[in-house]
């Protein structure tokens, strides 16, 4: 009796030890609310005709697509005033899981743990801006670009800097993990950059004269840039590079559906018309 | 062996498999061997040591500092209030308040981004905020070892003739120092370990330089257990000293 009782109190407290797995910090976005207006009209159509895929990808979370995000990014990731995340990132990845008949999750963290997230298959898949490069696609596998980025170069009004060349022997801002810190420390030295966690602690120290530069991706500068008085962009870009989302390292499964799904979205128009709803043509 | 790792990391990026000793070589070499990346440990832990060093000098003496401040206060004799100490002993009592109300991340990031603004000696800055976060965590464990003396002490020193400073310096404050040895060593470790939390303000200590190598090899494990590895041996140098310092402190002890 003492050995049964035993029993279902160890196998009592395995449960509730598993109940524990569940991250505290996320956010259920509804793919309604992340997809674009255009699409919601055809929501339940979509979804019915989506089922026969969503039987062959199998998820982090059954019935939920979990994406790994650094939402400190804008105009790709942010946060609105109510705890929510927006952004194209956001909305790609909600007209993604729609077609595939999935739930939309998004768990927010710095942007070295986001990449290492669904490397580890704490997410399904990783969407940050994150850059293709040959190091990164050693340990994980990128879908098909669906935007194109640029590393810029914001300094203070009145900088002496005005190209990339300039830059060396200054003291360089850049995100932690991201393709502009990479390449500053390997063209400038360790010594001269400084890694901030997120890109706008990293335009804060500008502000303050804390750093000479930030090397960032450009669509969060011109963010940044807007909403701090007394910097500039420079014309000259640092680098040229593709954005994709990253999965898992051998995960062709989900790969292949995520590519299925995303020349969809190009074919239809969604992905140019998200795209065009936070970043206004010049 | 870097021709070795060259091949087997060739193979990792043809899609091959690697059995758990080469996945393991693999690792350990682009974590620690990899282009010296060892010296950029090494430069960590010598920032690590600097700002634990300058953190504890300025902690003693401002814990020290805050404590006579506010032990004299306590002890005056009552009616005879002067009234500089007590303004001194408000100071202190305002300052342990706020620095023990307030999370350290907190401090370093208001030290950082609002007072020293425009400093670019991100290490010094952390170290200052490090020295004053400790100072009100020491002065509290002084105040206890000064309080904890018995004031018999006091009282037989005065009545020999000495001053207060005097009777302070040459009776009580040694026989405290042997009280509060253990608890301080307790919060000199704390500090050498709360000093990898100046990564977030740009200090390029050891937890910086592992997340810079992890940020290049996608590989988070052999970085961090690394790192960890190296804080816990400090810990230990750190505990082995103190422990030694206290068995020559204990000479002459009957307890």
């Amino acid at each position: 009796m003492k050995k049964i009782t035993a029993l279902m109190l160890s196998s009592a407290m395995m449960l509730s030890l598993a109940a524990c797995g569940g991250s505290a910090s996320t956010e259920t976005v509804s793919s309604e609310a992340a997809s674009s207006e255009a699409a919601s009209s055809e929501a339940v159509s979509t979804e019915e005709a989506a089922s026969a895929d969503a039987a062959a990808v199998t998820t982090v979370n059954a019935g939920k697509l979990t994406m790994s995000t650094n939402a400190a990014f804008p105009p790709y990731e942010m946060t609105t005033d109510n705890g929510d995340f927006e952004g194209i990132d956001i909305e790609v990845a909600g007209a993604i899981a729609k077609k595939l008949g999935l739930e939309l999750q998004v768990d927010d963290m710095d942007f070295d743990a986001a990449l290492l997230a669904a490397q580890n298959g704490k997410s399904d898949m990783v969407m940050a801006g994150v850059t293709v490069t040959d190091e990164r696609l050693k340990v994980m596998d990128f879908s098909d670009t669906y935007a194109e980025g640029i590393q810029s170069i914001i300094v203070p009004e009145g900088s002496d800097i005005a190209t990339a060349d300039d830059l060396s022997g200054k003291a360089i801002g850049t995100q932690r993990g991201t393709t502009g810190y990479l390449y500053c420390t390997d063209d400038f030295g360790e010594e001269n950059v400084i890694a901030y966690d997120d890109g706008l602690t990293a335009v804060q120290a500008l502000n303050n004269g804390q750093v000479d530069a930030v090397v960032i991706d450009n669509a969060p500068a011109q963010e940044f840039v807007a909403a701090n008085p007394g910097l500039k962009i420079l014309d000259t870009a640092y680098a040229q590079e593709d954005y994709a989302i990253g999965v898992a390292k051998g995960n062709t499964q989900l790969l292949d559906a995520i590519n299925g799904a995303l020349e969809e979205l190009q074919a239809d128009g969604t992905l140019q018309a998200i795209v065009d709803k936070y970043i206004t043509a010049e | 062996m870097e021709a070795q790792f060259e091949a087997l990391s060739e193979l990792v990026k043809n899609g091959q498999k690697l059995n758990f000793g080469q996945d393991f070589f693999v690792k350990f070499y682009q974590a620690f061997l990899y282009s010296d990346r060892w010296q950029q440990y090494i430069k960590g832990v010598g920032t690590t040591l600097l700002v634990t060093a300058i953190a504890l000098v300025l902690g003693v003496v401002l814990g020290a500092i805050v404590a006579m401040i506010r032990v004299g206060y306590a002890q005056q004799k009552p009616h005879h209030r002067n009234p500089i100490l007590g303004i001194f002993n408000a100071v202190a009592q305002v300052y342990v308040t706020v620095i023990r109300g307030t999370p350290m991340m907190v401090q370093l990031l208001i030290m950082s981004m609002v007072i020293f603004a425009s400093s670019r000696n991100f290490t010094m800055v952390g170290a200052l905020a490090l020295g004053i976060n400790s100072g009100a965590y020491v002065s509290e464990i002084i105040r206890g070892g000064l309080m904890a003396v018995d004031p018999g002490q006091m009282e037989a020193g005065r009545s020999l003739g000495l001053n207060y400073m005097t009777t302070m310096f040459e009776i009580i404050i040694p026989q405290a120092i042997r009280s509060i040895l253990p608890a301080l060593g307790n919060e000199f470790i704390m500090l050498l370990k709360d000093s990898s939390l100046i990564t977030v303000i740009g200090g390029k200590e050891l937890l910086y330089a592992a997340q810079g190598i992890m940020n290049r090899t996608y590989e988070p494990m052999f970085p961090l257990l690394g790192v960890a590895a190296t804080y816990l041996v400090l810990v230990m140098l750190f505990s082995a000293l103190l422990a030694k310092f206290e068995r020559r402190l204990a000479q002459s002890d009957r307890r």
